[in-house]
């Protein structure tokens, strides 16, 4: 089996402000769809979500605060899982809540140095 | 209690209690003397209680009769005595000095440390568990056989080795240090654990025998939560599963020793008792910032302990299985936590779920997609509920399978 990192993006821009019973309803959706990857022994790492704010480094010591919220495509978080094709990892990415609020999935096959 | 319950009795409780002081004191290398010594003290004592009666105090008369044998051991092996002698904390000049302490404090300090050396990690988990039970539980090679459904001569061997690996390794009989403690007390946990389940869900038909184990794994973790040092969240949470499953250990078989299913059993079998005591050491367990499976294990075992079969109820579980499943993969899991989808979702998700975890070798896999498929399309149901009767070798499980198989055929006419 190989690992894939699963990239979720979306428009902080467009996130609804969810009210507390949403937020609930969201935690619960993200739960049952890794604890269904989880459940096929295809999970390496849940990963983590990350926090809007950032900062940019360029060369010549040129930081720049994240443009992220500007941008439509904002990587919010990320996953680790295994899988014997790329193919296969696609399929577990179906169903993942990100999908419903707009976003999307990146997989991409992590080549181990 | 008459004199023939007495001895079995004593023997399943203060054996493992004077074995523990004395391999404390001799050292992990003396093993067999120590046992030697315990059993010949239970041999006097069947044989003169026989003849003159019980004594006064059995126990006090036991700890008597065992101290001076040691004390004869002692003399008669002088080479012996002077080299435990040098090991001996209080460092005794001569043999003669050499006093086995059976208060109640050194016995618990000495049965605690033996648990460590029983649950080193130098020896494998089924190792564990049969040194458990042989030194920790007082458990002959008889019973231990029987408990693993196996015969005495695997098991005789299985101790003996354990015990050599526990010599090779000289591993000390002592409380692990503080910072010991969390890497060790995790191993011991797992073997406690393990103790349990092999009582709790083994396909042994001996039921006392079974519910010994359960009770002996729960003795043994009620030590770690009596002491300071081993007093942790996990250990408390350990427990508080403990008796949340073994409140229900009398409904969880017919007159006729057949199992009933949870959804199944009279509720009024339930051990509240037990469940009131899950609860506490579930609040003592519940602070730290760790969570560990057995706190999630608990959790789910706690909904189980409410009778009412309510949406929140199956929706606590199902969180707690995505949680557990996250820690640590294992297929039990990943099928209870299909069935718990099942309950919130409802059927058509968990199906489309449970073909993805893919564990068609298993015969619960088989049980779970038959019950899935109830009522959703009982041909189908019917198939996996045959495919499970094929791959199970219990026949409490075959019994139950072909139950279902008759009430969805039944359906499918209807």
């Amino acid at each position: 089996m190989k690992d894939f990192l699963l990239v979720f993006r979306t428009d902080y821009n467009t996130m609804p402000k969810a009210s507390p019973e949403e937020m609930q309803a969201s935690t619960k959706r993200w739960m049952d769809w890794i604890g269904g990857i989880a459940a096929q022994n295809k999970l390496t790492d849940r990963g983590n979500r990350l926090v809007p704010a950032g900062k940019v480094l360029k060369a010549d010591n040129v930081i720049a605060d994240g443009p992220y919220t500007e941008i439509k495509e904002s990587i919010v978080g990320y996953s680790l899982v295994k899988a014997d094709s790329i193919q296969e990892a696609t399929e577990l990415a179906k169903g993942c809540p990100i999908l419903r609020i707009g976003g999307n999935v990146e997989i991409r096959e992590i080549s181990v140095l | 209690m008459n004199q023939a319950e007495l001895i079995p009795h004593l023997f399943r409780t203060e054996y493992r209690k004077i074995v523990s002081v004395l391999c404390k004191l001799f050292g992990i290398e003396h093993i067999e003397t120590a046992e030697d010594i315990v059993s010949d003290t239970f041999l006097i004592a069947s044989e003169l209680w026989g003849l003159k009666g019980l004594p006064e105090n059995p126990t006090a008369w036991l700890y008597t009769v065992a101290k001076n044998k040691t004390k004869d051991y002692l003399k008669r092996h002088t080479l012996f005595a002077q080299s435990i002698s040098k090991n001996i904390k209080n460092n005794a000049a001569t043999s003669e000095e050499i006093e086995l302490d059976l208060s109640v404090k050194n016995i618990n300090d000495s049965q605690l440390a033996m648990i460590f050396v029983v649950c080193h990690p130098c020896n494998p988990a089924e190792s564990q568990i049969g040194l458990a039970l042989n030194l920790l539980c007082g458990f002959g090679v008889d019973e231990i056989a029987s408990a693993f459904l196996t015969n005495k001569k695997v098991i005789y061997k299985r101790l003996q080795r354990a015990k050599e690996k526990l010599r090779a390794e000289k591993i000390e009989i002592e409380h692990p240090s503080l910072s010991a403690i969390d890497n060790r007390l995790s191993t011991v946990l797992m073997t406690l654990y393990l103790l349990f389940n092999e009582g709790y869900y083994s396909s042994n038909h001996d039921v006392t025998l079974r519910k010994e184990l359960c009770f002996e794994a729960m003795r043994l973790t009620y030590l770690l939560v009596e002491n300071e040092q081993t007093n942790k969240p996990a250990a408390n949470a350990l427990l508080s599963l403990m008796c949340f499953q073994a409140s229900r250990f009398d409904s969880r078989h017919n007159p006729n020793g057949e199992i009933v299913l949870y959804q199944d059993q009279d509720t009024d079998l339930w051990n509240q008792e037990l469940i009131a005591k899950g609860e506490y050491f579930l609040n003592r367990g519940s602070h730290g910032t760790q969570i560990s499976k057995y706190h999630l294990e608990a959790g789910i075992a706690y909904w189980h302990t409410l009778k009412a079969d309510t949406n929140e109820k199956w929706e606590c579980i199902l969180q707690f299985y995505n949680q557990l499943l996250l820690i640590e993969y294992s297929p039990i899991a990943a099928l209870n936590r299909t069935y718990a989808l099942a309950k919130v979702n409802g059927k058509k998700e968990a199906i489309v779920e449970a073909e993805k975890i893919n564990l068609s070798d298993n015969h619960l896999y088989h049980s779970l997609l038959g019950e899935l498929y109830t009522d959703v399309d009982n041909t189908k149901a019917i198939s996996h509920f045959q495919d499970a009767l094929t791959l199970t070798k219990s026949t409490a499980d075959k019994t139950l399978i072909s139950n279902k198989i008759r009430e969805c055929r039944q359906k499918s006419s209807n």
